[in-house]
């Protein structure tokens, strides 16, 4: 294993980060503290983790509904999502986006995207941007499956192909679109089987596993920078939490839910790979638990107490300049 | 003698200036050359559907100059993701109908990331787009959707009316921090006038009094605004006093211009070529009604297309399209 210690609590302390940011948001909208659509990353963790541990803030990431994974693993602060997901002003956006809006440029963090597919074409832009200003910079589109059967994808693939953008599009692929199990959505059996039709690189990893994500997305984004064009990443994983906050799940098969969250969680996963290496002990582990339920808490704590924005406040950032 | 040019090489002049004064102007679009520079091939490219961008693949170079596949969100939506990280592209969408492939990048990207993310964004875009009826180019290739992306907060919407209004406004919408669309009627796209030398930029949002009057306004933008001029010269030899107002651009609309000129006349008549119902003529005609009805000496008249699409046939396409001789029936029925 290439990993030293350090770089392992690193990881480790992120992937349970986003696990308990989802875990705290379900709680809080149970108490009835929290509004608005709320889609939960959990289950998907090592993904963004593995990616983005590729990626530094000149790299730039877009995201879907289900993002504040990946704004965690891009290094948005956790404090200013939560006060964001509470509407305040303190807010990553002022409180003016919200769960499915969550953004930080100067992270890299395109945003979150409420519209399905809505941000493949913008980091499609991103790399676009790359190659004209002549920077090494990637960028990284995350998306479900669902999302490929979208024209924006079709389409943005079509154009970093033809370009050769330093662009990585990662599927996460986690059996459902919505309540619609993927077989009955895509006709192909790998989402990675459409990248024929692109001449694109296609790759498929273990989304439960952090370090097959880890070494794959590595080699495409170091291509990507190489000027070798871009790569279709299907990561297979599986939605922990439902569609959205509140989703009962009826539709979902129980045997096999409970043995992908039995038997495939990623941290747990992570945890038992990482101890292996005998870098890491189970107690270091449980340290990192309790610092990160710490700062939740506070996160909570100062999010409850932040100022709402101010009711005229609607009307700014509307434009950069309007008369 | 003064120089003369048609809008199209306007538009053209307006791209050279903004793309040599900043490096991070690009150019992208469907044919925009037209499968790249092939002038080692011998060939030259078709610089758009119209000609408008001939030329400019061979100064600037396929890095600036990109022919996308023929495929509007992809190619609109990259656009704002580009705009969003550093640089100031200038999109073609051919035609305004073909907003209909590629609404999603405009209706819920570009005007919405900049205020979604609480100001910390900007997406200096401008998309030009062809509009309008008069080239026999039937229902899907020349509607007037300026009033679909002017109700749509976040974005700003021009409408230039000649030559030398079209490269100072192009110049100051890809100069412009936000997001811009930027029209193009077809009436005026041939049309040939007086173009100053070298680089000026006309202010969105200011509106242009065309012509002085004193007994009826008539407010115009586009194609129309030489409609109105044609029935102000009319209007005159029938001894009234026509005011012609060019809106230049709809968001933001210069609601100051429109309410002087009704208050000094107190008669208003609307022009707009697009169909009615939701219209620009629509939109102006309830502002004069809502901040200008003590001002109102007769009911304010809007001419438009008819709620129809837009027809082949020469002779129904010449029945769709507004008239001077509409507006002078306007004017005449206000009595």
């Amino acid at each position: 294993m290439d990993f030293s210690r350090d770089a392992l609590i690193r990881t480790y302390r992120q992937m349970r980060t986003i696990r308990r940011f989802e875990e705290k948001l379900q709680e809080l909208v149970a108490a009835g503290k929290l509004g608005g659509f709320l889609h939960l990353y959990a289950g998907e963790e090592a993904i963004a983790t593995a990616v983005c541990a590729h990626l530094s803030d000149g790299d730039h990431v877009g995201s879907t509904h289900r993002g504040h994974g990946h704004c965690i693993a891009k290094g948005v602060d956790p404090r200013a999502m939560m006060a964001e997901l509470f509407g305040r002003s303190t807010g990553t956006n002022k409180g003016k986006g919200g769960s499915m809006h969550i953004a930080d440029v100067e992270k890299g963090m395109l945003g979150a995207n409420g519209i399905v597919g809505g941000g493949i074409p913008l980091v499609t832009g991103a790399a676009l941007s790359a190659q004209v200003r002549g920077t090494k910079n990637v960028a990284v589109a995350f998306f479900g499956d669902g999302a490929t059967n979208q024209g924006q994808f079709h389409e943005s693939l079509t154009m970093a192909a033809n370009w050769k953008l330093p662009a990585l599009y990662v599927c996460e692929n986690n059996g459902f679109g919505e309540f619609t199990p993927t077989e009955f959505a895509i006709p192909v059996k790998d989402i990675v089987d459409r990248a024929a039709s692109y001449g694109m690189r296609a790759v498929i990893a273990d989304g439960m596993d952090f370090f097959d994500v880890f070494e794959k997305a590595g080699n495409a984004i170091d291509a990507a920078r190489a000027g070798e064009g871009p790569t279709l990443l299907e990561c297979k994983t599986y939605r922990f939490c439902g569609h959205f906050v509140g989703d009962p799940t009826p539709y979902r098969n129980k045997q096999e839910a409970e043995d992908w969250i039995q038997n495939r969680d990623p941290l747990d996963i992570f945890e038992r790979k990482a101890a292996e290496s005998g870098l890491l002990l189970g107690d270091d582990f449980r340290t990192i638990d309790l610092e990160v339920d710490e700062l939740l808490n506070e996160a909570v704590d100062e999010a409850e107490k932040a100022p709402h924005p101010a009711p005229e406040d609607v009307l700014t950032d509307v434009y950069v300049r309007y008369s | 003698m003064a120089r003369e040019l048609s809008t199209g090489a306007a538009i053209n002049e307006a791209i050279v200036i903004a793309m040599r004064s900043d490096p991070t102007v690009i150019l992208m679009g469907e044919d925009v050359a037209g499968g790249g520079d092939r002038s080692k091939e011998g060939t030259e490219e078709m610089g758009g559907v119209l000609g408008t961008t001939r030329g400019l693949v061979g100064e600037f170079g396929m890095n600036r100059v990109r022919d996308t596949p023929i495929a509007e969100m992809g190619l609109l939506g990259t656009a704002v993701g580009a705009a969003a990280t550093g640089l100031r592209p200038l999109a073609e969408l051919m035609f305004i109908d073909f907003i209909g492939t590629c609404l999603d990048p405009l209706l819920n990207q570009a005007s919405k990331l900049r205020y979604m993310f609480g100001g910390k964004v900007k997406v200096p875009l401008t998309v030009r787009t062809v509009t309008g009826a008069g080239m026999q180019a039937a229902a899907q290739h020349s509607q007037s959707l300026y009033w679909m992306t002017t109700g749509i907060p976040g974005l700003k919407t021009v409408v230039p009316s000649s030559p030398a209004e079209a490269k100072g406004l192009l110049l100051a919408s890809i100069r412009d921090d936000d997001p811009v669309i930027f029209c193009e009627p077809k009436g005026i796209l041939n049309q040939v006038g007086e173009v100053p030398e070298g680089d000026y930029e006309i202010p969105l949002g200011q509106a242009h009094v065309v012509r002085e009057g004193g007994d009826v306004s008539i407010v115009s933008f586009g194609a129309t605004v030489a409609l109105a001029l044609q029935a102000a010269t009319a209007l005159e030899a029938a001894g009234t006093s026509a005011e012609v107002v060019d809106l230049r651009s709809l968001s933001p609309l210069d609601e100051t211009t429109i309410l002087a000129s009704l208050e000094k006349t107190g008669r208003m008549v609307v022009v707009d070529e697009s169909t009615p119902r939701c219209s620009i003529a629509r939109d102006v005609a309830a502002l004069c009604v809502d901040k200008g009805f003590d001002f109102l000496d007769a009911p304010v008249k809007c001419v438009t297309a008819p709620h129809a699409p837009v027809p082949f046939s020469a002779v129904l396409e010449k029945a769709f399209m507004p008239s001077a001789q509409d507006i002078l029936d306007a004017v005449g029925e206000m009595g």
